[in-house]
């Protein structure tokens, strides 16, 4: 029962429940469908900033390209959806009807033939995560194997960022352009833009969000995870043990890149459009703030950090638009200046003490008031010592 | 060149530097069951040398064997799977890792990335960290996060990770660097007792530990060996004396 109750403690068991009970239960009761869409939304970007965790929380590679995957993975869907909402009859004012309408804008006649395993919902799902996640593989290959790293890395995630939107908006006729794919309406004949559609894409990206979640959460604890933070901290000591570095940082980078399409997938499907401005550098770098502002280190603490700059942004973009830039920046610097674990490193080093303070005279009155009685002995093997910088010991989800 | 019986053949090892020659046509045989000392003076290229034989750095020219196999053209990885573990200078272990995660990721099992997602720390693995750690002195330690060890207790950490990979050629560079005597005594004991059953280089300045420990001693002074044998001999050598033992 011990072992169980440690094993709850150290697996992070209980923010996980927490944040599932909120988006699961939470929300949905207490907001109307518009809210709750937009709730949605922003969860589709917390898939990565989860997926940032595991990249440049655990494993200390910094990517500032994280958008090229999140609208990869939104354009494969968007690619099916366009292609079931351009059917001949719907598109028959077409000068050729039965191609999307940009193509067809574009005085393409036929669709290309890339385009066409798109007509197929597991070839496009496959895709979701397949292209993002191949994409990533070579990307990573070629520089980890290389040994670019750090600054140079998050420099070429840049550089791949502007060429995809560059190529987006130049290829107009083959993916919409600068608007992007946009007038989505039916998956298999079923209205995405209902509101029960609404609700249940909610759960559903809900759903594959804590799925996710705890697949990082499983990665994290396995042996792969304590390789991906010692590598962070001492790269050589891991590759002259053995290891070859470059293929774990790789398989950091492609799960990523996966999860990341998985959001931007649903993004897609709640939202009903994907355009080349969630694939560029900037939208790239707000995804990075979402991380940091949650805490690079805890993956629940990214999905808040992502609901909370989210939130901040609709609001201030409302009332201030112009502020709200200059806000994020400041955030950013504070957090990283301030608080480099973010809202997690803030609740680990100051609410639960708070707690456990608070909860201590209680518990154990005996053991302090006597004075002669013997300091209380570790009770736990397990037991996290009280501050550990960015160890495992010391993390939870 | 011809096979030999030698764990470790090193011959015309050469390696620049922009021109200046760190490793300069460096000839070296190490045997199987050998504990080697390597001494010199500071910038005589002891370092540089490890680095080529563990790959660090990639030779210009001359050939490393280990047990007969090339190592020159090898990846890190590769090499230390062949059977060549090496201590850095600088005690080089995970801080934020308690001694026994330190251990247990240095034991070579889930090595490779789907290895590593299926790693299970077996009663195998737990008994292999207990008895390195008996070995190196830390069996009462395990719990407790790297980064408290103090200075010796860290060295001997590192030694343990290299120890749970069962190499067949140890390298250890100056493993006593900030040690208080009574450490020093006990890393010399420790040594004594790793050298069974395989060969180990290790890069010394301390001469009372150099004399405790070592079989065989080679002197390097410019990327070049100056004069190798017993304790005994090299002391008394008068180009040793010169550039090395005379300051
Ligand atoms: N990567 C490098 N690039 C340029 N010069 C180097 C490099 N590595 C080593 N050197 C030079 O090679 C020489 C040998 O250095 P090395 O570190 O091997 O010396 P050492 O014998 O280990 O000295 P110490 O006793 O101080 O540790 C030094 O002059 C050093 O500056
Ligand atoms: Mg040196």
């Amino acid at each position: 029962m011990d072992a169980f109750k440690s094993w709850i403690a150290r697996s992070g068991t209980g923010s996980i429940l927490l944040l599932a009970l909120l988006i699961v239960v939470v929300f949905p009761l207490t907001m109307d469908i518009f809210r709750l869409n937009l709730v949605g939304k922003y969860l589709t970007y917390a898939f990565v900033a989860v997926g940032l965790v595991m990249l440049w929380g655990y494993g200390g590679i910094l990517s500032l390209g994280q958008g090229v995957f999140f609208g990869l993975g939104g354009y494969m869907m968007a690619m099916f959806l366009k292609l079931e909402a351009s059917d001949p009859e719907a598109t028959k004012i077409q000068s050729t009807p039965g191609i999307p309408d940009f193509m067809d804008w574009n005085q393409l006649t036929e669709l290309p033939l890339w385009w066409e395993p798109f007509r197929h919902l597991p070839l496009a799902l496959i895709a979701v995560v397949a292209v993002p996640m191949v994409l990533a593989f070579i990307i990573s290959f070629a520089m980890f194997k290389r040994r670019v790293g750090g600054v140079y890395f998050a420099i070429i995630t840049q550089a791949v960022a502007l060429i995809l939107t560059v190529l987006i908006i130049g290829q107009q006729g083959y993916t919409g352009g600068v608007n992007g794919i946009t007038d989505l309406r039916t998956l298999l004949g079923w209205d995405i833009r209902d509101d029960s559609a609404k609700l249940i894409l909610y759960f559903v990206n809900a759903g594959l969000l804590i799925g996710v979640i705890v697949l990082c959460r499983w990665i994290q604890m396995s042996k792969l995870g304590t390789l991906l933070l010692a590598m962070r901290d001492k790269e050589d000591r891991v590759r002259f043990s053995g290891y070859d570095v470059a293929m774990f940082k790789v398989f950091a980078f492609v799960l990523a890149a996966g999860i990341s399409a998985i959001g931007g997938a649903m993004f897609t499907l709640q939202v009903g459009f994907m355009s080349p401005s969630f694939v560029g550098i900037v939208p790239s770098i707000e995804m990075v703030i979402f991380a940091a502002v949650g805490g690079r280190m805890s993956l629940v603490g990214a999905v808040y950090g992502a609901l909370l700059v989210n939130f901040g942004k609709t609001y201030f973009s409302e009332s201030a638009p112009d502020l709200w830039l200059f806000l994020m920046a400041a955030l950013f610097i504070g957090v990283v200046l301030a608080f480099p674990n973010g809202l997690a490193g803030l609740y680990e080093s100051h609410v639960k003490p708070w707690f456990a303070r608070r909860k201590a005279p209680k518990a154990a009155p005996a053991a302090i008031e006597p004075p002669a009685a013997p300091p209380p002995a570790p009770s736990h093997k397990s037991a996290p010592p009280a501050t550990l910088p960015g160890g495992v010991q010391g993390q939870s989800a | 060149m011809s096979n030999t019986d030698f764990v470790l053949a090193i011959e015309d090892l050469t390696v620049s530097f922009d021109g200046f020659k760190a490793i300069d046509a460096l000839t070296l045989y190490v045997d199987r069951g050998e504990l080697r000392v390597i001494i010199g003076p500071n910038g005589a290229g002891k370092t540089t040398l490890l680095d080529l034989i563990c790959g660090k750095t990639k030779a210009s020219a001359g050939s490393i064997k280990f047990k007969n196999q090339e190592m020159t053209r090898l990846a890190e990885h590769k090499i230390v799977r062949a059977g060549v573990g090496r201590k850095f200078q600088t005690p080089s272990i995970y801080e934020n890792l308690s001694v026994f995660k330190n251990l247990e990721v240095s034991f070579p099992q889930g090595r490779s990335v789907l290895g590593a997602l299926g790693f299970r720390c077996t009663d195998e693995v737990k008994e292999r960290v207990q008895s390195v750690a008996t070995e190196i002195g830390l069996a009462d330690a395990l719990d407790t996060e790297a980064g408290l060890l103090s200075h010796g207790q860290k060295q001997w950490l590192e030694i343990g990770m290299l120890l749970m990979q069962e190499p067949e050629l140890l390298m250890l560079d100056e493993p006593i660097a900030g040690m208080s005597v009574r450490e020093r005594e006990l890393t010399a004991d420790l040594l004594q007792r790793i050298c069974k059953g395989r060969s180990v280089i290790v890069i010394e300045h301390d001469m009372d530990f150099v004399k405790r420990i070592a079989h065989k001693v080679t002197v390097m002074h410019q990327g070049k060996i100056l004069a190798e044998g017993s304790m005994e001999k090299v002391q008394a050598d008068p180009k040793v004396i010169d550039v090395y033992l005379g300051h």
